[in-house]
């Protein structure tokens, strides 16, 4: 077997992945990066929206600052949350969006003068100020206090891709593309590399390094119907739960986005609204300002895409060969915007469905769009439990985003924990020693080996395929925006016999090379896991908190359930082991978040009793040390001056 | 009643020893705005389990999976079965290295052609985290947007008449990604820097106007206008 050593190994071609190779060579280490595909289709290329960050350059942005977008993030995460995990993304966020300028991001900037805009769906002029002309512009994103959301027209994800993968081929990072990542190889709690896979001739390699990088995106695939590039299957969190020590945190949090279009799933960016795009029901109402007067359309994702269905559920949804759905109305946005600012909307209306978004109207429905969960690691990116691994972006549960994250908070939050997270790999590496152990190496291979000899040449009879619908179907039926009781028992029950089928399944084809059918095949038993772990979790908690409603436990309860999910699952055990952790330190107390409704069950005991248990408890379960101490990044009620000079 | 689809597609697996390549013929019954992702996924569950592609975002997006489609090169992604005739003929892109039936290797191509052309800003300027960016004109921003909307899938070059006779060509999208720089105020590579660069026969002297890459662009990128950029740029160098 091909053994390939590196002193940085990052798994993940996307922005997360990349801005921590970027960190890493640029400390002289010697650097690889795996990818799926090649690094510029990775999906943070589909991100279209833009970026959160408190620059407060535009008018509408006036009195912003990482406090604000703090406060914004805390709120809609719903508590759940570490806060100052969210600070140190507020705090850096700007200096991220101007670091991309500087690597050549070209993004929209401030024009001065007057600008006919929509605010909350009516038109307004706004003037801008000519002293702020030519910096870094925002737009209206949904949950905030101020426009804040840095773009590119609305293909933000594709610049900032594009951009960082020229500062890969400056600075001469090798990508391996086509290549993937199926067990990471560890002894005595270090990991040291990861068995591997090529894609292009089905060959197994060992790629060995001092560290490990995990930012290989969300699970959002899992559910099928989903937003999510086809290859967003969990394969790094997989890579995390097949250790059996390394937990994933908050799994159940799965965010569904308000506007996927009909059909195809194809998302339309939260951007539609942020620029003044209304939803509209059967007879054409704008339904969002009776439910939600303050934020309207622009009310954080999970508490839009609640409504949505609920209105739905009303019989005001419109009927169509392919669903319930509703309307998206960009009309009144005229053709200049919808052919520049909204241009990649534009051709996904047009080309996938047919519709022309300046004169009709879009069917959209709430769709599976982000994973908030993933693999739990501490504040410097380091997994629980195993040293030597890291993980970050939409694989990690870092966790700046509770139980909803904002929008543009994801792909904000690549960049900047690419920059913090990355400081402290190349920290690691530069201490750590290289272990080549070959025979372990070969151990770890011998296992992937005998699992494709059984699936090519076993008596297994199940179909790959069917299974991957089969688990689909469930989690969209029972783990979606509402959620029961008895659904979730459902859910459990039958994941976990599909849990037990994954592994009869047989492929058709032993053609080497490719082989995409033995490519999923390999994914499936990690698929299911997942699934149940998500359902499992879901089901167990019992309250609601951002994007998990309980339909039978409508209430957020502060008293019980103020925790993060941590799941493991132990090597050859039947079931995962459930175990609960503080968010972390709280420096704003739980409240209402200003949207959403709903009822709260207040905290039993004071914040100070909570904060003290915070370290021990995570410690407890396996958190490695941070570089600095807990609470160190976190202002002590900086919020107060924010929320006391608005009153 | 709907249509029966045949879909005749190349087939060729380099890894297998003695693999002739030849056309494979699947019927599929057709469904309302099916897509070739659609349609190539259930042929591939259902009837050709090794059948190799490409697609990562399934729209429109990421450009994976470009490939000759009735004899032009676009994204099949985005083209409806509604929109082609009862038999669909698939067969690679031409030109990029064949990794296996419509599969083709425009990763590493494109890395290759970056890593030639230099392709980031050129710049003795440090970042300063502590200092505000550096302004830009919005009209500028847009400009380079333009540009830079360029998704890599290979259409512009499969679909060109040097590139297949010249494989040395950095093809529309070289000379694409070269408008993009050329356009940056960021980026402080000077005139001569540039023309040696771009006045050569694989940059701006290897196209021969036939503009087919125009043509078949899937992002409609304004290629004749940072064309004729680039040839009055090198112009106006060269008499300098």
């Amino acid at each position: 077997m091909r053994v390939i050593t590196s002193d940085v190994l990052i798994i993940g071609a996307g922005l997360a992945g990349e801005r921590t190779a970027i960190a890493c060579a640029k400390e002289g280490l010697d650097t690889m990066i795996l990818s799926l595909v090649p690094s510029r289709r990775s999906h943070s290329s589909a991100a279209q929206g833009g970026m959160q960050a408190s620059l407060g350059n535009s008018v509408m942005g006036k009195g912003d600052n990482p406090t604000v977008h703090w406060l914004d993030t805390v709120k809609g995460s719903d508590w759940g949350c570490d806060q100052e995990v969210a600070r140190i993304f507020a705090d850096n966020a700007p200096i991220a969006m101007r670091e991309m300028a500087h690597f050549g991001v070209p993004w929209n900037r401030v024009k001065g003068g007057k600008q006919q805009v929509f605010i909350k769906g009516k038109k307004a002029t706004i003037e801008e100020d000519h002293a702020t002309e030519g910096l870094i512009t925002a737009r209206a994103f949904g949950g905030t206090a101020k426009w804040r959301t840095c773009y590119t027209a609305d293909g933000t994800g594709h610049t900032v891709l594009y951009t960082m993968d020229n500062m890969v081929l400056q600075l001469g990072i090798p990508v391996h593309d086509r290549m993937e990542a199926l067990r990471l190889i560890h002894h005595d709690s270090r990991c040291i590399g990861a068995v591997v896979r090529s894609l292009r001739d089905g060959e197994l390699r060992a790629y060995i390094a001092k560290a490990t990088v995990i930012a290989t995106g969300g699970y959002g695939r899992i559910y099928g119907e989903s937003t999510n590039a086809v290859i967003n299957e969990g394969s790094g969190s997989w890579l995390a739960l097949q250790t059996g020590i390394v937990p994933l945190g908050n799994m159940e949090a799965v965010q569904v986005h308000p506007t996927g279009i009909v059909p195809t799933d194809i998302l339309v960016t939260e951007g539609c609204r942020g620029d003044g795009g209304l939803l509209l029901d059967v007879d054409e109402y704008r339904f969002m300002p009776d439910y939600e007067p303050e934020k309207m359309e622009l009310a954080s994702r999970d508490v839009v895409s609640r409504r949505m269905k609920e209105h739905i559920l009303k019989g005001k949804g419109v009927q169509s060969d392919y669903g319930e759905h509703l309307w998206l109305d960009l009309r009144h946005l005229g053709e200049r915007h919808l052919t520049t600012k909204l241009r990649e909307v534009y051709d996904i209306c047009m080309y996938f469905i047919g519709v022309n978004p300046i004169t009709e109207l879009v069917p959209v429905r709430p769709t599976q769009h982000y994973s908030m969960g993933g693999i739990r690691v501490n504040k410097d990116g380091q997994a629980y439990n195993l040293k030597g691994l890291f993980a970050l972006g939409e694989a990690a549960c870092w966790d700046m985003h509770g139980f909803n994250r904002l929008g543009g908070n994801s792909l904000a939050e690549t960049v900047v924990a690419g920059m913090i997270v990355g400081k402290q790999v190349a920290k690691y590496s530069k201490k750590a020693e290289l272990n080549i152990e070959v025979t372990l190496a070969e151990e770890t291979a011998h296992i992937e080996r005998q699992k494709i000899d059984k699936l090519v040449n076993g008596t297994g009879k199940e179909n790959v395929y069917q299974l991957r619908d089969e688990i689909g179907r469930l989690l969209t039926k029972y783990v979606h925006i509402f959620r029961t009781g008895e659904g979730l028992q459902t859910a459990t029950a039958e994941l976990k016999k599909i849990v037990a089928r994954t592994g009869d399944v047989k492929v058709r084809t032993s053609a080497p090379g490719m082989n995409p059918e033995l490519s999923i095949a390999l994914r499936i038993e990690g698929m299911a896991k997942q699934a149940y772990v998500i359902a499992k979790g879901a089901l167990d908690r019992t309250e609601s908190r951002g994007a998990h409603f309980r339909e039978d436990y409508p209430a957020r309860n502060d008293a019980n359930w103020l925790n993060r999910t941590l799941v493991r699952w132990p090597v050859a055990a039947e079931e995962p082991q459930f175990e609960y952790e503080p968010v972390g330190l709280l420096d704003l107390p739980p409240g209402d978040r200003g949207y959403g409704g709903g009822q709260m069950i207040a905290m039993e005991i004071s914040i100070a009793d909570y904060n003290r248990k915070v370290d021990s408890e995570q410690s407890v379960k396996g958190r490695l040390e941070p570089s600095e101490p807990t609470g160190a990044k976190l202002p002590k009620e900086a919020w107060r001056a924010e929320l006391e000079g608005k009153e | 009643m709907g249509r029966t689809l045949t879909f005749k597609i190349f087939r060729y697996n380099p890894t297998l020893e003695n693999d002739q390549a030849h056309i494979e013929a699947y019927r599929l019954e057709e469904l309302p705005r099916l897509n070739l992702f659609s349609a190539l996924n259930m042929i591939r569950e259902q009837q050709a389990p090794d059948l190799m592609f490409d697609f990562v975002c399934r729209a429109g997006i990421c450009g994976s999976c470009a490939m000759m489609i009735n004899g032009r090169p676009t994204l099949a992604c985005r083209t409806l079965t509604s929109d082609l005739p009862d038999t669909i003929e698939l067969f690679p892109l031409p030109f990029f290295k064949l990794l296996g039936d419509l599969s083709v290797d425009t990763g590493v191509w494109f890395r290759a052609m970056g890593e030639h052309l230099e392709s980031w800003i050129h710049t003795q300027k440090e970042f300063n985290p502590e200092a505000q960016e550096e302004r830009m004109d919005n009209e500028t921003a847009i400009k380079i947007y333009d540009s830079e909307r360029c998704i890599e899938c290979g259409c512009c070059i499969a679909g060109c008449a040097t590139a297949q006779v010249y494989p040395d060509f950095i093809g529309a999208a070289g000379l694409n990604r070269i408008g993009r720089f050329l356009f940056d105020p960021r980026d402080e590579r000077g005139d001569q820097e540039w023309f040696e660069l771009v006045s050569t026969d694989e940059g701006i002297f290897g196209c021969i106007g036939m503009m087919a890459c125009d043509d078949v662009c899937p992002k409609d990128l304004p290629l004749l206008e940072v064309f004729s950029y680039i040839r009055r740029k090198v112009t106006a160098m060269a008499v300098k």
